[in-house]
């Protein structure tokens, strides 16, 4: 590579006309302006925000849904329960390009037990009182791990053909065990708002991390189903959108572009081929001065002519003009974008 | 203290007319013809470097009066209001913004300057690639640039997930499988609020700061970039060398 010498600024500017110029007067004049831009955007089109939705919304609006996700998420079939790392040791949301599988070499660092943290754990917290529950809690902590999967087998096949009524779910006779008790249980904690508190509390009296809230939420389709509403899903370039109708992070249009298009939107392993083309273009951003091709194409592109118009026009009046005794006026020196 | 070190006498007077003056009195204001040590070191270089007169001139090349070169300051411009609003959403707390008109209004200040600091960048970046601002020597200046443009991109990101809002849950939500593909979602956990708002009200910010400052540094010193096409044809002068 060839390294630049050192330049020395008088001779680097040496036949160009200087102006005077205020460089912090430009900036103040900057400041005021784009504050004057930013109020008026503010007082006319404030700014988005949707209420976040919660557990106590989703028990509420949609029961069905949510009593089939803590379902699945006792017996270990979620989303949640079969990803892999960082959440858990198993591999349903695992990818890899190749060998390459940086999500499993780098481990389980947030622990997610689906059955435990989002079912069973809630509800021995919830047991006070409520004898019919510890009955049941206690009755499924019995049984083998066979016979909890034959009863929660049965009701999750039940459930897709229950109905509701007066707010509950309602499913045809079966041996379901104490699995309806546990998930009338879910249900009411749901819709008590308990459950959202309940997915919070760990050891600690201080709480901000919302992962196992988010991921059990997730799992279901009410989440899903407002985002569908607003344009936000994958297939909507969602990640690049914002609620309602304000413009949300535009700068990652291309990311998002990537999930619309072949291989990338039929591929398993999306999210990894995503980040990598992305890191690989971003790479070569930061690399443009090296890249032979991508540097030279503003030579070729005549797009410097319009940014720097004036300064051309200037140059070719003094070379019309014949002035000598300035590197800029010889005729050898031309301004001209083939020569640059 | 009882005699000088052998470093201060050496010094010599910084003002001439102090040379006249009674020399029989030790002199005040004085600097060390040649000082050593690392401390001498840094200010030299940056004396040499930076001079203020070069990080602040009064008069600039005649082609800096295209337009092109606006959108870097206001680029700067919005970045300064994006730290002023965000400073005001942090000191109020991070739930403020919903509950109270002014902190709404505050947010939408932030929102508003995020989009324009945005905007701006893009623009500034454009500007800068077809204008090929890497040449004679800024290469560093282009790679700061970017840099600055793509840690900025994960500043937004975080901002976006700390609203506490529906937007934040489904952008947690979705993007959690992208960084989980990395294998970083452990380290960097996005349904991790309190870790998010650490990220986005400290350590970007500074960071994003630093590295501007950082590149306004290195416009400076070395000054804009000639038109593609000028004459200039930096030649070695004796002693320096193209590797």
């Amino acid at each position: 590579m060839r390294r630049h010498p050192t330049i020395d600024r008088r001779r680097y500017y040496d036949g160009v006309r200087t102006i005077p110029y205020d460089l912090v007067k430009e900036l103040a004049i900057a400041l005021g302006a784009v504050l004057v831009i930013v109020v008026a955007l503010s007082a006319v089109l404030s700014s988005p925000d949707v209420p976040s939705a919660t557990i106590r919304s989703w028990a509420t609006a949609d029961p069905l849904d949510f009593v089939t996700t803590a379902a699945n998420e006792l017996a270990g079939q979620s989303t949640v329960a079969q990803y892999g790392p960082p959440y858990n040791d198993q591999s349903g949301s695992v990818q890899g390009l190749g060998p390459i599988v940086p999500q499993q070499w780098l481990g389980v660092h947030v622990t997610v037990d689906p059955p435990n943290d989002f079912v069973l754990q809630p509800l021995s917290q919830a047991t006070v009182g409520d004898d019919q529950l510890a009955t049941a809690l206690t009755s499924y902590r019995a049984a083998s791990s066979d016979q909890q999967q034959k009863w929660l087998s049965a009701y999750i096949d039940a459930l897709g053909n229950a109905s509701i009524s007066a707010g509950q779910v309602v499913t045809a006779p079966g041996s379901y065990g104490p699995v309806p008790v546990l998930m009338d249980r879910m249900l009411r904690l749901g819709r008590s708002g308990g459950l959202d508190a309940l997915l919070l509390t760990s050891d600690h009296f201080y709480q901000t991390d919302y992962s196992k809230a988010l991921l059990f939420m997730d799992d279901g389709g009410y989440l899903s189903g407002l985002a569908t509403d607003q344009k936000l899903t994958g297939s909507q370039w969602g990640m690049m959108n914002e609620t309602g109708r304000y413009p949300g992070q535009a700068w990652l249009w291309l990311y998002t572009f990537w999930y619309q298009i072949p291989p990338y939107s039929t591929a398993s392993n999306a999210d990894l081929l995503v980040v990598l083309t992305m890191a690989v273009l971003s790479l070569a951003l930061l690399l443009v001065p090296f890249i032979p091709g991508l540097r030279d194409l503003p030579r070729w592109v005549p797009i410097h002519r319009l940014m720097w118009r004036s300064h051309y026009q200037e140059m070719r009046r003094r070379q019309a003009a014949g002035s000598s005794g300035s590197p800029a006026a010889t005729p050898s020196q031309v301004p001209s974008a083939r020569r640059a | 203290m009882s005699e000088p070190s052998p470093s201060m006498a050496a010094e010599v007077p910084r003002d001439p007319r102090e040379a006249s003056a009674d020399t029989s009195a030790p002199a005040i204001h004085t600097v060390t013809a040649r000082e050593t040590g690392w401390t001498a070191a840094i200010r030299d270089r940056l004396e040499h470097r930076l001079p203020l007169r070069e990080l602040l001139p009064t008069r600039q090349p005649s082609y800096v009066g295209s337009w092109v070169y606006v959108f870097g300051v206001v680029t700067i411009a919005a970045l300064v209001w994006v730290v002023l609003s965000g400073t005001v959403l942090a000191l109020m707390g991070s739930a403020w913004w919903h509950i109270s008109s002014l902190g709404r209004f505050f947010n939408s200040l932030h929102f508003w300057s995020v989009q324009m600091f945005f905007i701006f960048m893009v623009l500034h970046l454009w500007g800068m690639y077809w204008g090929a601002g890497w040449r004679d020597g800024r290469a560093k200046t282009w790679m700061v640039g970017v840099v600055i443009f793509l840690v900025s991109i994960v500043t937004a990101f975080t901002g976006y997930l700390v609203q506490q809002n529906f937007d934040s849950q489904w952008i947690a939500v979705n993007a959690k499988d992208a960084i989980n593909s990395t294998g970083l979602g452990g380290f960097f956990n996005v349904l991790n609020f309190g870790q998010m708002y650490g990220l986005h009200v400290m350590l970007f910010p500074i960071g994003v700061t630093l590295l501007v400052v950082l590149h306004i540094v290195q416009v400076r010193g070395r000054g804009v970039v000639r038109p593609i096409g000028d004459p200039y044809r930096p030649e070695p002068r004796s002693g320096e060398t193209e590797a």
